[in-house]
């Protein structure tokens, strides 16, 4: 056959910005890395190896059912986020099977079955941590202390454990989180440790200071909106202050609230999700607020001790609606 | 938000990289005459020109050689001494053939213009002048081809209390607009004058991007002693800054309401390239039988700002810029955001030609699409403050109808969604195609309404 041409045809505009979805998505898992690094560096290899599985999770279920060009769908990055994400928000001492199920799950059912990339209602790691904390209740609220670099090469508790057995916990030395002291013992804790991450907690939950900086440069690059997580970490701020100026023994202050639990991880790379948050800049707004005021309540007198999975998934939902009710006013119709 | 800076502009836009430094330095040079004219009798909005000529007839430069069809319609002169070869069907830009009037030069004339006389404007009633506009050919020079007289003649029920002279030229690689208020700012502050005795505007704004110091310069020294009804406007540099609308809010921080005219808020907006041209009719008599064009981009071996008379074939333009580095180039009618891809170097320049560009492969970008992840980047550059996004999941869907419901004929096609977009879902692109389709679904139902009746 004769080298034969492709003649393309388009129209304008013929210039195009630099950033494309897949660099936008690459960029969030640079930022991504300094985490995962830190939370090696707490609690050890098995640490490292909750984040592997849960990836290998993901791209293992985005290739498998995705349709079309197989390998342009792992290109884009998105499923590589979800997968670190979902381990983030993982325990260190987590059986690894499990954490692998937890990706399948997140990107079979939180991303795929919705039609795809951009289709989800929810944040598909979120969906993948709320089917783990329902099938595996017990083993993702055993928590592991910080070893601080002493386990680079050892597994944590439970990692090693085999699919569907139940392995004993041998020499994981657990301790809780601070969120479950505050609720159940009434004890705040240390918030110097909170914000640098000397706590006990999920992986990318310990680090609230880390991830703030990691926040705000990428407000600055411009990948994620800046008014959710300004409308969520100020909502938190007032509406815990209001509880904790009224009784400050039994309701925690602003600070610990934002450094501990989920929040910093949840406000930065869930609730600011692009595709499962408002488009809209005011129903950013709405959402924001929405998220903090169900976070706040859920920890202060829901049954849990933690609720950034649950608000940011019910505010998920409501996305769509929010979107609807706050379209913005067009150019000439003042 | 206008950013960090005073600087006056409008909310929302984007920022293209320019490209202009291969043509805002260089001085306007001459094109010079070639052997073959070709002018289409529509170049402009509205009717076409009748001729005025037969074939074999001679002609001068300058002549008329077709006159208006109508009032939104201009009249047509001659670029060379010459003779009429033909009226017949030519290619033009859009790829539709157009009745044309061919010429081919007098090779031994010497080329002075035989000017008209239009008479002093200063004795002239509006009507007069309105005629007089429109005998010159005189279009608006920034893209559009709109006649420039329909805009000039303000209706009785309206009346401008300011007029805005438009010399953003927001898209990248262009620079006729700014050599002209460079090289040419006398013309351009008497044509404001010259259009200001008829339109009694209270004040007039030259509204420029900042990446054009030099005419800003030069403009702020002619009026120095003149600042109380002139004002040049520094703007910060954004695209699609030198769209009307968007030019109103940035000088006036006003908006001018869905629908209507510039006018409708007492502001009249013209580019800066055809007052100065109004001015050139007035003073020596020149019709609009040339204008400047930038011929630009990677393609091009010698870019330049030329004074291309009317008519020149793209192909001769291009010789003489000294061809084509590659086989494999993408020619452009105006700028990259809204310009016109061309088939054939075989057109004719006419009245509306800002720019010609001439790119390379790699400056046109082919990337692959992916999903919308509804970042809203589209949203925050759209500068009706329209959605995009859920605009360009309905054009997929066809769901025209719903699109209309979302504003999308408020789109006036600046491309800026396309360009943040990092799917590169082709949002203006099927706007466009979803517009036309609207529109022809409305022709149609009035057409049955009609029949009904």
């Amino acid at each position: 056959m004769s080298k034969q041409r492709k003649a393309i045809i388009s129209t304008s505009p013929f210039l195009h910005d630099k950033a494309t979805t897949p660099t936008i998505m690459m960029e969030v898992v640079y930022t991504l890395i300094p985490l995962v690094a830190l939370s090696y560096y707490f609690f050890g290899l098995g640490a490292l190896l909750v984040v592997v599985a849960s990836i290998l999770g993901c791209m293992v279920t985005e290739y498998v059912f995705s349709s079309g060009e197989k390998w342009k769908k792992l290109k884009d990055g998105s499923a590589l986020i979800t997968g670190i994400l979902l381990g983030l928000c993982l325990p260190p001492g987590f059986p690894l099977w499990m954490a692998f199920l937890g990706g399948i799950v997140s990107i079979g059912m939180g991303k795929l079955i919705w039609g795809g990339l951009g289709q989800n209602v929810f944040n598909p790691a979120l969906v993948g941590r709320a089917f783990l904390q329902a099938a595996f209740p017990a083993a993702i609220t055993t928590w592991n202390a910080p070893t601080f670099g002493s386990g680079w090469f050892s597994l944590n508790g439970t990692n090693a454990a085999l699919p569907f057995l139940q392995a004993e916990n041998v020499d994981a030395m657990t301790s809780a989180t601070p969120l479950s002291k505050m609720k159940f013992d009434h004890d705040f804790g240390s918030a110097t440790d909170q914000a640098l991450g000397i706590i006990s907690g999920s992986l990318g939950e310990t680090a609230g200071v880390l991830i703030l900086l990691l926040g705000i440069y990428m407000i600055w690059r411009k990948i994620i909106h800046w008014r959710i997580p300004v409308a969520i970490l100020s909502t938190v701020i007032l509406f815990s202050g209001l509880f904790w100026l009224i009784n400050p023994t039994i309701y925690p202050d602003p600070i610990f609230m934002l450094f501990t639990g989920g929040l910093m991880l949840g406000t930065m790379y869930m609730a600011t999700d692009l595709v499962t948050s408002p488009i809209t800049p005011k129903g950013q707004w709405i959402y924001g607020v929405g998220i903090a005021i169900l976070v706040v309540t859920i920890r202060l007198w829901g049954g849990l001790p933690e609720g950034v999975m649950y608000a940011i998934l019910i505010m998920n939902a409501v996305t769509p609606l929010v979107n609807k009710f706050t379209k913005i006013k067009p150019y000439g119709y003042k | 938000m206008s950013g960090f800076s005073n600087i006056a502009t409008f909310k929302h836009g984007v920022h293209p990289e320019e490209f202009k430094s291969f043509t805002d330095k260089l001085a306007i040079e001459r094109m010079p005459f070639v052997e073959d004219y070709i002018l289409p009798l529509g170049q402009h909005i509205g009717a076409p020109s009748v001729p005025l000529v037969k074939k074999g007839q001679s002609v001068k430069r300058g002549q008329m050689i077709a006159n208006a069809g109508g009032f939104v319609s201009v009249a047509l002169h001659s670029p060379v001494d010459g003779k009429v070869q033909a009226i017949e069907l030519a290619e033009t830009l859009t790829g539709k053939m157009v009745q044309s009037i061919k010429i081919k030069t007098d090779p031994y004339s010497s080329q002075l213009l035989s000017s008209s006389n239009p008479g002093d404007y200063r004795n002239m009633e509006l009507d007069e002048f309105i005629k007089s506009v429109q005998s010159s050919g005189l279009v608006g020079l920034g893209g559009a081809a709109f006649p420039a007289h329909v805009k000039f003649k303000i209706p009785e029920d309206k009346s401008c209390k300011i007029m805005i002279l438009n010399g953003c030229e927001c898209e990248p690689f262009l620079t006729s607009d700014h050599r002209v208020m460079a090289e040419y700012p006398e013309d351009l502050i008497n044509g404001a004058k010259i259009l200001n005795h008829f339109v009694k505007a209270e004040k007039i704004y030259i509204g420029i991007e900042s990446n054009k110091p030099d005419a800003i310069a030069i403009l702020n020294k002619k009026l120095e002693n003149e600042s109380d009804w002139i004002e040049v406007v520094p703007l910060e540099v954004k695209y699609p800054q030198g769209a009307e609308k968007m030019l109103v809010t940035a000088i006036l921080n006003k908006e001018v309401p869905s629908g209507k005219l510039p006018l409708d808020v007492e502001v009249l907006v013209s580019n800066v390239s055809s007052i100065a041209a109004l001015s050139q009719w007035f003073e020596t008599g020149k019709p609009l039988i040339e204008r400047v064009v930038t011929i630009t981009g990677n393609a091009i071996k010698r870019p330049a700002n030329m004074m291309v008379p009317i008519g020149t074939s793209m192909r001769e333009v291009v010789n003489y810029c000294g061809g084509l580095n590659t086989e494999n180039y993408r020619m452009l009618l105006g700028g990259p955001m809204m310009g016109m891809v061309q088939r054939t170097l075989d057109i004719p320049i006419v009245k509306g030609t800002s720019g010609l560009l001439l790119l390379t492969e790699d400056n046109v970008s082919t990337m692959d699409e992916y999903s919308c992840i509804r970042c809203g980047r589209c949203v925050e550059a759209c500068p009706m403050f329209l959605n995009p996004s859920v605009l360009g999941m309905q054009a997929k869907k066809g769901l025209w109808e719903d699109m209309k419901d979302n504003y999308v004929m408020d789109c006036f096609e600046c491309g800026s969604c396309s360009f943040v977009c990092p799917s590169h879902i082709p949002l203006v692109q099927s706007f466009r195609v979803a517009k036309g389709i609207l529109r022809e679904q409305k022709a149609k139902k009035a057409l049955n309404n009609k029949g009904n009746e």
